[in-house]
This record gives C-alpha cells, sequence and structure tokens, in this order.
C-alpha cells in the first residue's frame, strides 16, 4: 500500500530502521546481576548498576560472544579491535547519567539481510551497549524506577536506508528477528521489550536528492512500525505535494490514534558528549575466537527451510512452519536423525504435536514444554507408519507421552493399542458390525462403495481402536462379496 | 598510659610492647585533643575502633597491619560509614560496600579510626574546597595541609594515625604529603584497585597511602596491591614486594632540569639540591635530565582530568542516593537543582570546563589534543628512563601557603600541582618524602622530595626513597604540637 502510495506522483519513500535486541545472556552486560525479565523491581540489582559512587563495570564476556555470533549471523565484519564509550545524558532511569555505549568503533560493520524479492538491506553497523532501567509514571504522583533492566546488554543494529516501503521494513524486522532467535542471539520479544526498533523514513523525488529525514519512535509491535510508516509516508507526501517543507524532527507514534506527533525538532537535539570509557580497556576478538563461534553458529532458518524442500521434499508450506521457530526447527531435525520418513515426521510435528499446544486439556503449551525426546516422537511416527498402530491409537499415546515420560511402544503395549493383525479376530469384529445392516450391505453390494464408511466406523468402535482401517475396509469387502 | 604518636606504632607492635588497643586509643586521644585545631577528620569512629582492637588482641593470628590505626579518604567507601567526598550532595551517603583497598587494609588487621577530609571530590590543593570546611596544616594552623588528601596528610603528620588511605590524581597524595612533611606515594596506575574509589578522573586516580615513613608505606603497599576483577584497570603485575636496599651505590639519579624552573620557590629548590648531594653521598650519580613537555602538562592535565569528572559527577542527580533539591518539581528541575546546591563552586567550574571540552565541535580540538599531548609528555620519561633509575626533584613548587592566599584564584592553585601533574599523566610511580625544613617567618616548613621511577617499577622507587630517608631522617622531625600532644595524656 505505501508503495503504491508514494509512488503514486514520483515520489520515492526511503527507510532505515535502528534495532534495538536485547542478547540472551545469564547475567547483565557490566555486573554480575541476573538479566531476567519480569522479576519484582529493583530485585536485579547491584553497586554497578545502580551506579553507586566507586563502582566499577566489568565486561561480561557472554555478551560479547553473544554479540559476535549476531555479526556472524548476518555476515557483518568483525571489527579487529574495539572500544566502549559513553554516552551522556540525564535521565531518571540512566543510573550513571551516561549511557554505555559504542560510538565510534562499533564491534562490526556491513552485512545485511536478502528479503524475499531479491533486495539485500544493509547493515551499517552493529553495536553493543547496556540498556537503561524503566520508569514507570502511571502508579500515582511520582514516577518509580525500575534498576532491572539497567546495564542488561543490547545490540543495536542500523540498517542502511535501503528500505522503500513498509511491507518491506517489515520483511526486514521479521527476518533480523528470526535470524537473532536462530542464532541463539535473543529471545527478539517485542511485548517484553527485548526487542525494539526506531524507523528513520524521508520522501524524495525519483532520482532526486535525498528528503528530509523523521525518526518515529515507540513502536512496540511490526504492527505498529508498519501503521506508523503508513501514517508517517502519507503525511509526508500530503506536505510535500502542497508545496511544505519537512522538518528535520523525532515524532512519536500515538498507538490509540493511529498517527505520528512531534516529539522533539533538531534544535532540542541532545549533545551526547561521547567519549571513550576510561574504566573499560579496549577489546579484540581474536581470529581463532571469531572462528571457533562461527563453527558453534547453528544453521539459520532460510538454510534450514532449503533443505527442507531440496533434501526431503518437503513443501514450502512446511518447511515454513517448521522454521517458525528454532525450537521446533531442532526438534525436528533431532527426531529425524532417528526417522528415515521425513514428511510423516513434519506432518506429526506440524499437526498432532502442534494441536496438543492449543490444547489446554494437554497440558503442554509450547514445544519446549514437551516432556518426551524427539527420539520419542520419531518412535511414535515410525509405529504408526509401520501399521503397528493406527493413526487414532498414536494419537492416544501421544497424549499419554505428555502426561507419562514412556517410550511409545510400551504405552502402546499397556494401553492394548497394537493393531490386531489376528484376521480371525478381525473377522469377529466385522460380521459382527454386519448384524442389523443390511441397507448398507445392499447398497454396497449396487456400486455405492462410499457406503462402507458406515461399516468400517463399528468396527473400528469394537475394537476398541486397535483395528487397522485398511484391514478392516479389506475384510468387510470380503464379507460382503462372499457370505 | 604514654602519649603514644602514629609514627611509633608500627615500631611499637611489632615488638609487641603495645597491644592494637593500645594503640587505637593512643591514636583516640590524639585525634580527639587535635581535631578542633586540625579538622583532620570529617566522622570519627572511636568507639568502633576499639572495639575492633580488643577482637584482634584476642585473636591467636595477628594480620600483617596488626593494630595499626588509619584514616580513610572521604572518597574510599568504607561500608556503613558516611563517605561523602567532603561533598554536600553526597550527605549522608553511607555506601553498601568498601572499597577493595579499606577492605584489605581491614583484614590485614589495620583498624579504620575516621573519615579524613579533603576537596570536594578531590577538587582542589589546598583543602579548603571542602563542603565541610578546611583541614589546617600542622605545622602551622594558619597554612593549608595541601589538597585533596588534606586530611589524610595531616592527621598522619599530627602524629593521629600510622597510615592513612588517599588517592592521588594529580598529586593529591604526594602534594599534600610534601606540604605536611610526610611520606605520601602514589603507585603506577593501575597497581592498587579502583574498586570503591569515588572516581574523579578515572584514567588517572590511583589509591595512594601516606605514611610516617617509607617503612610504613612497603608494608601497606604489599597488603594492598594484586589483582582485582572488579576494576578492569587494574594491573596484571605481581602484588607489591619490598626491595631492600642500603645505600644508593651505582643508582643513576636524574633531576629533570624543568622541575627546578618556572615558578619553584628557591629556598624549595635549595633544600631539594642539598637532598641530591645526599644521595650521591650515598653512592647515586646525579644528572640532570630534560622533561620537555612539563610545561604543557598543566594544561593537559586540566582538559583530560576535567571531562573525565564531568562525566563521572554525572550520576550526582538526586534520584538515587545523597541530597535532593527539588527544584521546579520536574525532573530536569530537580536534576538541576540538586547538582547547583550540591556542587561546591570548584566542582561546579570542573563540571562545566569538563562538558566544554566534550561537546560536539569542540571534541577534537581540546580532549583529542591533550590526548595527544598526554602521550608525549610520557614519552619524555620513557626516553629519561633509558638513562636513569629514578627521577628525583621537588613536590610542590612553594611551601605551604596560607589558607585563603589562592582561593580566589584557579589558576594559581592549579599551578601547585605543576611538578606531581607528569607523572599523573604517564601513570608512573612517583613519591613525596620530606627532605628538610625551610623557615618562613616565625614557622619552620616541611619541603618534599619526589621521586618518580618507571612504569611498573613502584618496588624500586620505595626502596630507593626508602635507603635515602634511613641515612638522612629528615622524616623523624616532627610538627611542634608538644603541648597538644601533652594535653592528649
Amino acid at each position: 500500500m505505501s508503495s503504491a502510495s508514494a509512488a503514486r506522483a514520483g515520489w520515492q519513500v526511503v527507510i532505515g530502521l535502528e534495532t534495538h535486541c536485547q542478547l540472551a545472556t545469564a547475567t547483565k552486560l557490566f555486573c554480575a546481576c541476573r538479566n531476567e525479565f519480569g522479576a519484582p523491581a529493583n530485585t536485579h540489582v547491584c553497586v554497578v548498576c545502580s551506579g553507586q559512587p566507586g563502582a566499577l563495570p566489568v565486561l561480561n564476556r557472554e555478551a560479547l560472544d553473544l554479540g559476535l555470533r549476531a555479526a556472524l549471523a548476518l555476515g557483518c565484519d568483525v571489527a579487529p579491535r574495539s572500544k566502549f564509550d559513553r554516552k551522556h545524558y540525564f535521565y531518571c532511569d540512566l543510573p550513571k547519567g551516561y549511557q554505555i555505549s559504542q560510538y565510534d568503533q562499533p564491534f562490526c560493520t556491513g552485512g545485511g539481510i536478502a528479503l524475499s524479492s531479491g533486495k539485500f538491506v544493509r547493515l551499517t553497523r552493529i553495536h553493543l551497549e547496556e540498556d537503561a532501567g524503566k520508569a514507570i509514571h502511571d502508579r500515582g504522583e511520582s514516577t518509580l524506577v525500575d534498576l532491572n533492566r539497567a546495564g542488561v546488554p543490547l545490540i543495536e543494529a542500523v540498517s542502511e536506508p535501503d528500505l522503500s516501503s513498509s511491507a518491506e521494513a517489515h520483511e526486514y524486522l521479521s527476518a533480523l528477528k528470526e535470524i537473532l532467535q536462530f542464532a541463539g542471539v535473543s529471545e527478539c520479544d517485542m511485548e517484553k521489550g527485548s526487542l525494539r526498533c526506531d524507523v528513520n523514513v524521508s520522501l524524495q523525488r525519483e532520482g532526486g536528492p535525498r528528503g528530509v529525514k523523521v525518526e518515529l519512535k515507540n513502536l512496540n509491535s511490526f504492527a505498529n512500525v508498519v501503521a506508523a510508516l503508513e501514517h508517517e509516508i502519507s503525511r509526508q507526501f500530503e506536505a510535500l505535494s502542497s508545496g511544505e517543507a519537512i522538518r528535520q524532527e523525532t515524532r512519536l507514534f500515538d498507538v490509540a490514534k493511529g498517527v505520528t506527533r512531534t516529539m522533539r525538532t533538531k534544535e532540542d537535539a541532545h549533545d551526547y558528549r561521547y567519549f571513550p570509557d576510561p574504566d573499560l580497556p579496549p577489546f579484540t576478538f581474536e581470529p581463532a575466537h571469531i572462528e571457533r563461534v562461527r563453527s558453534f553458529l547453528p544453521d539459520l532458518p532460510a538454510v534450514r527451510r532449503a533443505r527442507y524442500v531440496n533434501v526431503l521434499g518437503l513443501s514450502e508450506y512446511d518447511a515454513a512452519v517448521l522454521t517458525q521457530s528454532r525450537a521446533t526447527s531442532d526438534f525436528f531435525e533431532a527426531a529425524l536423525r532417528h526417522s528415515e520418513a521425513p514428511k510423516e515426521l513434519a506432518n506429526w510435528l506440524t499437526n498432532e504435536v502442534a494441536a496438543l499446544f492449543s490444547d489446554a486439556t494437554s497440558g503442554v503449551r509450547a514445544i519446549d514444554e514437551l516432556p518426551f525426546k524427539p527420539f520419542d516422537l520419531a518412535e511414535l511416527v515410525e509405529l504408526a507408519r509401520t501399521g503397528r498402530v493406527t493413526r487414532a491409537g498414536a494419537r492416544t499415546i501421544l497424549r499419554a507421552m505428555c502426561a507419562q515420560p514412556r517410550a511409545p511402544r510400551e504405552l502402546m503395549r499397556e494401553l492394548g493399542l497394537e493393531t490386531v493383525s489376528d484376521s480371525g479376530q478381525l473377522e469377529q469384529w466385522c460380521r459382527q458390525a454386519l448384524v442389523g445392516r443390511d441397507k448398507i450391505v445392499a447398497d454396497v453390494r449396487a456400486g455405492e462403495e462410499k457406503a462402507l464408511g458406515a461399516l468400517i466406523g463399528p468396527v473400528l468402535k469394537l475394537s476398541a481402536g486397535k483395528a487397522d482401517p485398511k484391514s478392516v475396509r479389506e475384510m468387510l469387502l470380503k464379507l460382503i462379496a462372499a457370505p | 598510659m604514654s602519649a603514644r604518636a602514629g609514627w611509633n606504632l608500627l615500631e611499637s607492635l611489632a615488638a609487641g610492647s603495645c597491644s592494637a588497643l593500645d594503640a587505637v586509643e593512643a591514636a583516640s586521644l590524639r585525634t580527639r585533643a587535635l581535631e578542633p585545631r586540625l579538622h583532620a577528620f570529617l566522622s570519627t569512629a572511636f568507639d568502633g575502633a576499639e572495639e575492633r582492637a580488643k577482637q584482634l588482641d584476642a585473636r591467636p593470628a595477628r594480620g600483617p597491619l596488626h593494630g595499626l590505626p588509619f584514616a580513610v579518604k572521604a572518597n574510599l567507601c568504607w561500608e556503613g560509614a558516611e563517605t561523602n567526598a567532603a561533598s554536600r550532595v553526597l550527605a549522608g551517603y553511607r555506601p553498601p560496600y568498601s572499597a577493595t583497598t579499606v577492605q584489605r587494609a581491614l583484614d590485614a588487621g589495620a583498624v579504620a579510626l575516621g573519615v579524613a577530609n579533603m576537596d570536594e571530590f578531590g577538587f582542589g590543593s589546598s583543602g579548603e574546597n571542602s563542603a565541610y570546611g578546611a583541614t589546617r596544616n600542622p605545622w602551622d594552623p594558619t597554612r593549608a595541609p595541601g589538597g585533596s588528601s588534606s586530611g589524610a596528610a595531616a592527621a598522619v603528620a599530627a602524629g593521629s594515625v600510622a597510615f592513612a588511605l588517599g588517592s592521588d590524581t594529580g598529586g593529591s597524595v604526594r602534594q599534600p604529603a610534601a606540604l605536611c612533611g610526610v611520606s605520601g606515594f602514589k603507585p603506577s596506575y593501575g597497581r592498587l584497585s579502583r574498586f570503591g574509589l569515588i572516581a574523579f578522573a578515572s584514567s588517572l586516580d590511583c589509591v595512594g597511602v601516606l605514611a610516617p615513613s617509607v617503612e610504613e608505606l612497603e608494608l601497606v603497599m604489599s597488603v594492598l596491591s594484586g589483582v582485582d576483577e572488579r576494576d578492569s584497570t587494574s594491573s596484571t603485575l605481581a602484588p607489591f614486594a619490598p626491595e631492600r636496599r642500603d645505600d644508593l651505590r651505582g643508582v643513576r639519579v636524574g633531576a629533570p632540569r624543568e622541575h627546578f624552573e618556572g615558578g619553584v620557590d628557591p629556598r624549595v629548590a635549595e633544600c631539594v639540591r642539598a637532598a641530591l648531594r645526599e644521595c650521591e653521598r650515598l653512592g647515586a650519580s646525579v644528572r640532570e635530565v630534560e622533561l620537555p613537555h612539563t610545561r604543557s602538562a598543566i594544561a593537559t592535565y586540566y582538559v583530560i582530568a576535567s571531562a573525565e569528572a564531568s562525566s563521572n559527577l554525572a550520576r550526582y542527580d538526586g534520584v538515587r542516593y545523597g541530597t535532593r533539591a527539588s527544584g521546579d518539581g520536574s525532573l530536569q528541575g530537580m536534576i538541576e537543582a540538586t547538582r547547583a546546591h550540591g556542587f561546591g563552586p570548584e566542582t561546579r567550574r570542573r563540571v562545566a570546563l569538563g562538558s566544554f571540552v566534550l561537546s560536539s565541535g569542540y571534541y577534537e580540538a581540546w580532549y583529542v589534543h591533550a590526548l595527544k599531548v598526554r602521550r608525549l609528555i610520557a614519552n619524555d620519561f620513557e626516553r629519561a628512563f633509558e638513562h636513569v633509575d629514578v627521577l628525583v626533584g621537588p613536590t610542590s613548587p612553594t611551601l605551604a601557603f596560607r589558607l585563603g592566599e589562592r582561593a580566589a584564584d584557579p589558576l594559581a592553585m592549579y599551578a601547585s600541582d605543576a611538578l606531581t601533574v607528569p607523572a599523573s599523566l604517564a601513570g608512573l610511580p612517583a613519591l613525596s618524602t620530606p627532605c628538610g625544613l625551610v623557615r618562613d617567618g616565625d614557622v619552620d616548613l616541611p619541603v618534599g622530595l619526589q621521586w618518580i621511577g618507571p612504569l611498573g617499577a613502584d618496588e624500586r622507587v620505595l626502596s630507593l626513597a626508602g635507603a635515602w630517608q634511613r641515612a638522612t631522617a629528615h622524616h623523624r622531625t616532627h610538627p611542634p604540637l608538644a603541648d597538644l600532644a601533652e594535653a592528649a595524656r
């Protein structure tokens, strides 16, 4: 819509994104406090992250390594030497009066993300910095401050202004989130604030000079990014079309009204007085260490999808569903090591297992809550595929596996669900089902094979799920043909 | 009870002729008697100290600093004690932790007697910038003790304590040590942990020690040093190990020509030349060396130190601790009012200067340029140390000046640091020892001799100065406080 609306009068939209991601470290960037969302206010606070006089920061190497993973996953060039700088401003949630960030020597530059159209969105840089605390304004008259978030490690990924529509911005963000999640760098959960995004947007005449850019803030969902961009592009288009100039400013997105409004203009811009933090020596990445981190990097979603389609023969759709989360994809791949039937496995995972999550009685809400191992699923699928158990029986076993962590084979025996292959028993059930159903039998004889379904159901019921529908069908046809 | 003074305590405790409790009681008595005249302390903890001394005496094992009463400069966090850096903005602040150096001293059996006065946050060379009143020089109460470790130097000079922990950013241990006639050591940058030292200028700040003689300095250094994981700039050198020397045979001493020129009082220069002759008598060879960038040191220092200070003081916003002024009721108004009321005039001057040199458009011309000159100053020293083992010259260009004399003239005050700042910029170990008295009017005032060594050669600096000190004994002359010491009986 935006590209269409902007293109309508020969205007080109130019968008760049600044994305903040909290790193999924155990502890904060410069102290040993836990990095945990949702803890009671001010319970993960120490002398360092509360900015007590005399306290000093000590760099958390785990954060550095997660940053490095992000850089490698996004194809960036890692700087051989980097440093931290202080960025100064006063706010009640910033304990030291400055944020430790990186100014002119970010730890990596370059890299980028390929969109489905083939367009490559370049990254300018990624740098490391600490998060601020949280100011809470809606609890009575005074402002409260929670410092649990103060000092949580962040990376800020800055894109080149290579995007030209809200749809592209959305795709870029989705891809970035996917990559960072798969690389184990960040949860990237916008609701928890572990992914945050600011947008720069300007309009320019096709082939003309760059327009004046406006920064949009307070975009706390992908939908808001799109909505804010749509509104802002229209606003700038209206203004430019009527000969007005665009002012360089920062605008806040009003979620309720769906509009952007001025937050501060260029004149109020801070002078952050950056300078190298003298408490932290410059840091380096040894080439051998970079290679070690690279070797532990898992395959990224795009690579996995291609493999699922091209090597395993799955559909594009199944491949996409399986790679919606790293956990699902990892579970699938782990199960695959014990299975010779990727399609059936994918089918089970995307249908039967996924169904458990939407069913409150299963007691399992997500893939990482499954009490059984990928190996167990592979075994269950194998039992069903080879006809040892019916699909209905396998479904029952799957539910049982959620309640008690036992091998599917054991559960199958215990629940008496092993398919009955004894044809005597099968014939007995079928004969029983035919009794009193002469009308259906006549229909089948008259060539209405569809009517057979009305007979299979009762047989399965009599067998308590142990009869294999295919064998039942054959037996019924045999009995009807030659009673 | 004997009127034991700080300078006797190490020997008495080592000889077993007094207990920790005796030492602490003597220190308490002396301090009580002298405080009305000196105001060396912002707070004292006599009862706690005596309690602690009793506990130490009851223990079978003795730490290396067993029973030594000491003073803690008000910018070194001491858990539970008001640690306010002599600033109104930190009034009432009791840190929830102790600085690494304070903790190591306590763990070694030393007994903290009180919090020593200072220039606010370390900004000053006279002690007059304390928000809680100036400390007086034990040699003449109308004179400044120097600064910023004003209370620490005065307390040691008066014999109230056996040593004091101070801090030295541009001379804040050495200059007051010189003006008060005690020994004061600034280690190599990083040799002592800065964790818990309320930051002034992080790339220059060093915890330092003041004591009656080099002997105590060596002992305390060996206890306090050693890497600290909580300070990323802490040196990975092995802990300090004293080197014993009895003479200066074969030692090449350099006398920096620039340290005898300009505003150096001729009486100070002559006293120092006499000390150099004593070095020669002890077997050293003395030659003149050049440190050509010395004249740029003060300007360089005030750009860099103020820049870092403006940043380090940004945390005093009234939000989390210390004092808070409400201002117009808004957040920004509260922060502005807190800082306007909480900071003294010199602190506001440094924050303004530092903010200016870091602001966009001026950063390159001031801050970056100063960093380059800092490198040149360090290079001067490196070249000098190709030819000599140690540099010896005056610590302060002048004798102790009168309280109020320089208070209205910041530049005259800054010039007090001209000879101490170069070693700070280069991160070098430097020591001031007393080298004699000069008669000024009707009082005798001490002169300080500065010893500067190459980076990491802390042991060398102290061992050379120690040999010289034992042979010359200028450190055994104490200020004329007999009347007061008598009153303490």
